[in-house]
């Protein structure tokens, strides 16, 4: 079986280490923040200036004027501090943040990643994933494995705009685990039920398959 | 004597001498952190042919979308232009020319041009779109792009409380882009809800000192939430 949207923020969540700062992008990525270990902590930065995002509000404690990246309301953990973009974005584009957590359209064997513009199509803009990509190393990208058509997003060259050139090393897509390096990708783990013929058929860059590969762990 | 006093009681004051065709700068991201006042009075003039410099272009209803309405914008530089179905109709005729900018690159842009530096490389594009046209430099074995610096005839910002000298504090992520915005303006006007006397503030805790602030007035300001989003607890 796939992986739920739950189950990949699991997964993800897996990643996490303590002491760690963290972006989440919107969609599947924000999720992640429902699963962080007790015995961690970590610290979510939003990138319109908040480091120490906390829960949703509850209906008393509704501020517009303390949202998080996607617009929604947010509280603030203990420990927040506040700034403003420039300096939001020093923080990513300087390398101090540990992990993003970020979607996309499509990733290559080469690093590279789409996930802003369809041309004709969705021309929203990419607001910080551009400077996300560029100043974080460790990244990790949740996605489809392929299209509800079956066409590969796991490609030998992205076919999209590009959002960042050669900066993705680790895909978690419904199906597998997956490490980009020397120019293929790299199989590490399975989702559970899911067999590698399947993830190779819908893989269409180079993927290099180990002799055993495991299945992804829910404990 | 007016001295340092920055204060001006009018929109038509506080947005005198913006004329067509210029650049305004605008703080804000989405709905939060607007200068509603500045935006409806730039309406109410009715000033065409605007570019204009802002994280977004509020919703189709609300902030700085309301400005398409009448067509006022000829070019729009922002990171992020969903949630607005005007603006969508109008890119797509041609009317609207559109500057797609990384966000971060878009901060640090009017933070330069407030700072006299007229352009930097950064790592941010490179090998994208974004990058098109612009000079690519290695450094450390990186590859970077030269993005130019903004600045604007006028800026338009809000602060939730300013000194009648003008020095500013923000509230919350409400500040996102309005410091820079405030900086990067030949003449910035700032909106706030609350003005008090010099002194009041404490000048460890003023954001942006009054240096950058040509014109200051009180507003009120509706605050529409986009993404109303509660726990149940």
């Amino acid at each position: 079986m796939s992986l739920s949207r739950e189950q990949l923020a699991q997964r993800v969540a897996q990643e996490l280490q303590d002491g760690y700062y963290v972006n989440l992008g919107i969609g599947i990525p924000t999720l992640v923040a429902n699963y962080v270990p007790d015995d961690i902590e970590v610290m979510l930065q939003s990138e319109n200036g908040l480091l120490g995002m906390g829960q949703f509000p509850t209906e008393d404690e509704v501020d517009a004027d303390l949202i998080n990246a996607g617009k929604q309301t947010v509280t603030m953990a203990k420990g927040a501090s506040l700034f403003d973009s420039a300096e939001s974005f020093a923080m990513i584009r300087g390398g101090h943040v540990d992990l993003t957590v970020l979607g996309a359209f499509e990733v290559d064997v080469n690093g590279n990643i789409a996930s802003y513009m369809i041309p004709g199509k969705l021309i929203k803009g990419m607001g910080g994933a551009m400077d996300l990509v560029a100043g974080a190393d460790n990244i990790i990208v949740t996605m489809t494995h392929a299209s509800k058509h079956g066409v590969s997003k796991l490609l030998s060259n992205c076919t999209l705009p590009l959002t960042g050139k050669g900066c993705i090393k680790k895909v978690l897509t419904d199906l597998a685990f997956i490490e980009i390096k020397d120019g293929k990708f790299h199989l590490l783990e399975r989702a559970p039920g899911v067999s590698v013929e399947d993830i190779i058929k819908l893989t269409e860059g180079e993927l290099v398959v180990p002799e055993h590969v495991p299945e992804m762990s829910f404990a | 004597m007016a001295g340092f006093n920055k204060v001006v009681h009018t929109y038509e004051e506080a947005m005198a001498g913006l004329e067509d065709n210029m650049t305004v700068i605008a703080g804000g991201f989405g709905l939060s952190g607007n200068p509603e006042g500045l935006i409806k009075e730039i309406k109410r003039k009715g000033t065409k042919g605007i570019t204009l410099v802002s994280n977004n272009c509020g919703t189709t209803e609300h902030g700085l979308g309301i400005l398409l309405f009448d067509k006022q914008i000829k070019k729009m530089v922002a990171s992020y232009v969903g949630e607005n179905a005007n603006f969508e109709a109008q890119m797509m005729s041609g009317e609207l020319e559109v500057e797609l900018t990384p966000q971060g690159t878009l901060a640090e842009k009017m933070r330069a041009g407030g700072a006299g530096i007229p352009a930097f490389f950064t790592a941010t594009g490179y090998g994208t779109p974004v990058a098109e046209g612009k000079e690519e430099r290695e450094f450390n074995g990186r590859n970077y792009i030269l993005e130019e610096a903004i600045t604007g005839d006028f800026a338009i910002v809000k602060a939730w409380k300013a000194d009648t000298y003008g020095n500013l504090v923000f509230r919350k992520t409400a500040r996102n882009f309005n410091p820079l915005a405030a900086t990067a303006g030949k003449i910035t006007v700032v909106e706030v809800e609350e003005i008090v006397e010099p002194g009041e503030l404490d000048p460890d805790e003023i954001h942006t000192p009054g240096i950058y602030v040509n014109r200051l007035i009180q507003g009120t300001f509706e605050k529409i939430i986009e993404q109303r989003t509660v726990r149940s607890e």
